[in-house]
């Protein structure tokens, strides 16, 4: 199962969870996920950036999980 | 580390296609674009920094002969805008609106409130005096810490921290941020010495020589063209678009030349009015900002107080790193707390650490991305306190940090592990450097400091065309700010196999190529580069393909090799190869012009590192600063265009260590800025600085064919720190506020410490 870890500020929508694991094909899949347990989320998810084992995507959408990824959410970063 | 690849054609550094233009002034920038009929728009900017509009009369204005439009805050569309501007800084579209035009309130000194266009710059001038302006002044808040007082004059009424609960209370705070990992109350415990300081940065201009400028043609069905100077012309399409609530199908934008942007032109100020000022005079509209109004009315870099504290062991260990640092957004939120807060720790390995940021209102101007935005004003407080480490535990700085740098596979502090990184290469090549290794000059201090910057991909598109005789066209959307087209060339030629001098490269406006995000964000080269790359692929696709019809083969039995379709091996083929050149020159009878295209959004930027060191010397007598010497070391992934990453590299050095040394807004108590010129605010001229030493690291980005990193952003962040450090070792007083100016540094040589 993917690690995902959510951030510190989303936990008023989460109830307070920030790691969990969760079994995903796919982000769309992880996503899905997410926000049938957390119907908040959906907004939230689509403003952030998200690193897949390591690899950072700014919009995110079929992107591949395997068994033991590592999934953190982020800001998105720009820069000037 | 990724091993070293030798290319033909990348890492040459062939002259630069735009520099002949650019220095004999052929070159065509914002306001170089003239046309038939043309009128011209100017500005009327709010005389108080805080006030509420009672009411605007343009109808003197009207009345004046020669003055074809006036517009105010009334004649946009009303209702929110969805959507947000590109970059840090840029916030919402809304909030970007009322920027570009004041509607209830005027938020700051210089907050445009109305526009004319008039026949003569001289007749608009007139026709702004004839403007009839009510205002209720307020009292301005224009300190950030006096903004986040419980009791503090609100800027925007309506702004409720954004919290997952809603505040019960509105406040000058818009947002804040916080990373946070293990326990610093241990991480304290465990440490030998302790460092606890204040610092600060002041507000910074992005100080581009060329003000913003644009020329708005709209014909009578409110379609038309935009000539502006841009880092992004599709965003500042649609953000105009959005504003004005037109078709962004009936807006082409057309990037002139750019002279500087630095972040400070991913947003729009002029381009809207231009555009309504058109439509509504009929004639096409120049609009060019004057100095003054770059300085009172564009975005700079946020003000900030940094509070740090950070603890290690005797053997250098960092046990804990707690950061609190409050940004200055301006009169709207978006200042750029969590890029500086995800930044602040990035370079290196640690257990424990507390991170929290603010973005807080002030009636200043709205702050818009200066490289590497949030980045300098963070890690200059972090930066500064491990050389006070340094001190403390009579270690080498370069040392100390790399005892705890981070490399690939340390979990970075926002939260995924690092891929192949190059701090640590950074880190021994400033150590081994001739000018490291020399010893410090008599009364002079050497600063230390890192520097990092995520760097992004974003979207971008390309095309290219092979012309009749081989030669290639590329045709992309990002315009060139720090040489990408000689870039994008180099990335061309490589791919196709040919010469650098075969290849020609345009920046395409809005009509003629796909989308590409912002030129920002260290993207060019990575992201429009990959783009080419891929589209040069397409054109090699195609050439096997049109070489195979030719020979009798499969598509598969082709392999191109040095720019010529070639056999593949064991195929028993008594051919000659065919160059792109007889490709070209058969096109007609093997199916018509050949060209590729590639459009994606790019991902797996990869971070690049810096480190920089310097020797800089105080007369204790005037507080003056010299720099003695400068060398800044940075990873590039792989330079495609050495000259050009060394260019990025001493010009951030350079406008670093104008932040650092005398950049900064002074305001009055009503909110006034008072040195909106280049007189009176002082970026560094070639008098002030020494050669910026370079040295270029190459630790290849898995994710770009060529291993690029984007190299804007990181140069500017170390030279702040830099400089503190070496001032406060040379006067051996640690100092904590920039800039280090000669009255600020006498107050600390003449202090108690």
């Amino acid at each position: 199962m993917a690690q995902v870890t959510l951030p510190d500020d989303w936990a008023a929508a989460t109830g307070g969870t920030r790691v969990l694991e969760i079994t995903a094909d796919d982000f769309r899949d992880l996503r899905l996920r997410l926000t049938e347990q957390w119907p908040d989320l959906g907004v939230l998810l689509d403003r952030c950036a998200v690193a897949i084992d390591g690899q950072i995507y700014q919009d995110a959408f079929m992107e591949a999980l395997e068994p033991d990824s590592e999934v953190f959410f982020m800001p998105r970063i720009e820069g000037g | 580390m990724a091993e070293a690849v030798d290319y033909k054609q990348i890492g040459s550094r062939p002259v630069r296609p735009d520099g002949l233009d650019k220095v004999t002034g052929r070159a065509q920038f914002g306001a170089d674009t003239v046309l038939p009929n043309m009128i011209h728009g100017k500005v009327l900017r709010s005389p108080h920094a805080h006030a509420k509009l009672l009411s605007i009369d343009v109808s003197g204005a009207l009345a004046l002969p020669g003055v074809f439009a006036a517009i105010s805050g009334a004649d946009f569309p009303g209702g929110g805008i969805e959507g947000e501007v590109g970059g840090e800084g840029g916030g919402t579209l809304d909030d970007v609106a009322k920027n570009v035009m004041a509607r209830d309130k005027v938020l700051y000194h210089g907050h445009a409130v109305a526009a004319v266009a008039a026949a003569t710059p001289m007749l608009a001038e007139a026709a702004l005096a004839a403007i009839k302006v009510e205002y209720e002044p307020l009292a301005p808040v224009l300190d950030v810490l006096e903004a986040m007082a419980p009791d503090a004059t609100l800027v925007d009424e309506n702004n409720y921290t954004k919290l997952p609960e809603k505040p019960e209370h509105p406040s000058n705070v818009a947002n804040q941020g916080r990373l946070e990992r293990g326990n610093i109350e241990e991480g304290f415990a465990a440490a030998d010495v302790v460092v606890e300081r204040e610092f600060k940065c002041p507000m910074a201009h992005q100080g581009y020589i060329e003000p913003q400028a644009c020329v708005a043609s709209i014909d009578e069905q409110g379609r038309g063209t935009v000539w502006c100077s841009t880092q992004g012309h599709f965003e500042f399409r649609a953000a105009t678009s959005k504003m004005l609530g037109k078709n962004l199908a009936d807006l082409k934008f057309v990037p002139k030349e750019i002279g500087g942007g630095f972040g400070g032109k991913t947003v729009v100020y002029l381009e809207p009015l231009a555009v309504m000022l058109s439509e509504k005079s009929g004639r096409p509209v120049k609009m060019a900002l004057n100095r003054e109004e770059v300085f009172r009315a564009t975005g700079p870099a946020s003000a900030s107080v940094a509070r740090i504290k950070v603890g290690a062991k005797r053997d250098g260990t960092i046990t804990a790193a707690h950061a609190w640092i409050a940004y200055e957004a301006g009169a709207f939120e978006g200042a750029p707390y969590m890029p500086g807060a995800m930044a602040i720790f990035a370079p290196y390995q640690l257990e424990n650490f507390l991170v929290e940021t603010f973005d807080v209102l002030v009636n200043k101007p709205k702050v818009a991305a200066y490289r590497a935005p949030g980045a300098p004003q963070s890690m200059h407080a972090f930066e500064c306190a491990l050389d006070e480490i340094a001190q403390l535990l009579d270690t080498d700085p370069i040392d100390l940090r790399l005892h705890n740098a981070a490399d690939e596979g340390t979990q970075s502090p926002y939260g995924p592990k690092f891929p192949p990184i190059g701090f640590k290469a950074c880190l021994e090549a400033a150590k081994a450097h001739r000018n490291y290794l020399a010893p410090v000059p008599e009364g002079a201090g050497r600063g230390v400091a890192a520097g990092f910057w995520f760097n992004v991909g974003l979207q971008s598109s390309a095309e290219v065309h092979i012309n009749e005789n081989g030669t290639v066209m590329v045709i992309e959307g990002s315009p060139d700010i720090g040489g990408s087209r000689a870039s994008m060339c180099l990335m061309a030629a490589e791919t196709l196999g040919i010469e650098y001098e075969h290849v020609r490269a345009q920046v395409a406006d809005t009509d003629s190529t796909g989308f590409c995000n912002v030129t920002g964000g260290s993207r060019t080269t990575f992201a429009t580069g990959m783009a080419v790359t891929r589209a040069c692929e397409d054109v090699i696709a195609e050439c096997k393909k049109r070489a195979a019809m030719t020979w009798g083969l499969d598509e598969d039995q082709v392999e191109w090799e040095d720019g010529q379709a070639i056999p593949g091996p064991g195929v028993n083929a008594d051919v000659k190869p065919l160059s792109l050149a007889n490709l070209a020159g058969k096109a007609a009878k093997t199916g018509g012009p050949i060209q590729g295209r590639a459009s994606l959004n790019a991902q797996g930027a990869g971070a690049s590192f810096s480190v920089n060191f310097g020797d800089l010397r105080v007369d204790q007598e005037t507080g003056k600063v010299d720099v003695l010497s400068y060398t800044a070391v940075q990873d590039a992934g792989k330079a495609i265009h050495p000259a050009y990453v060394e260019g990025q590299m001493q010009g951030g050095a350079a406008q670093g260590l104008g932040w650092a040394l005398n950049e900064e807004y002074i305001f009055n108590d009503q909110g006034v800025l008072e040195n909106p010129g280049f007189l009176d605010y002082r970026i560094p001229v070639c008098s002030d600085l020494p050669m910026i030493d370079t040295a270029i690291v190459e630790v290849a980005n898995p994710s770009h064919p060529y291993g690029v990193r984007g190299v804007g952003e990181t140069p500017i962040v170390a030279p702040l720190a830099v400089a503190t450090n070496a001032v406060s070792r040379a006067i051996d007083k640690r100092v904590g506020e920039l800039p280090l100016s000669p009255p600020n540094l006498l107050d600390v040589i003449d202090g108690d410490e």
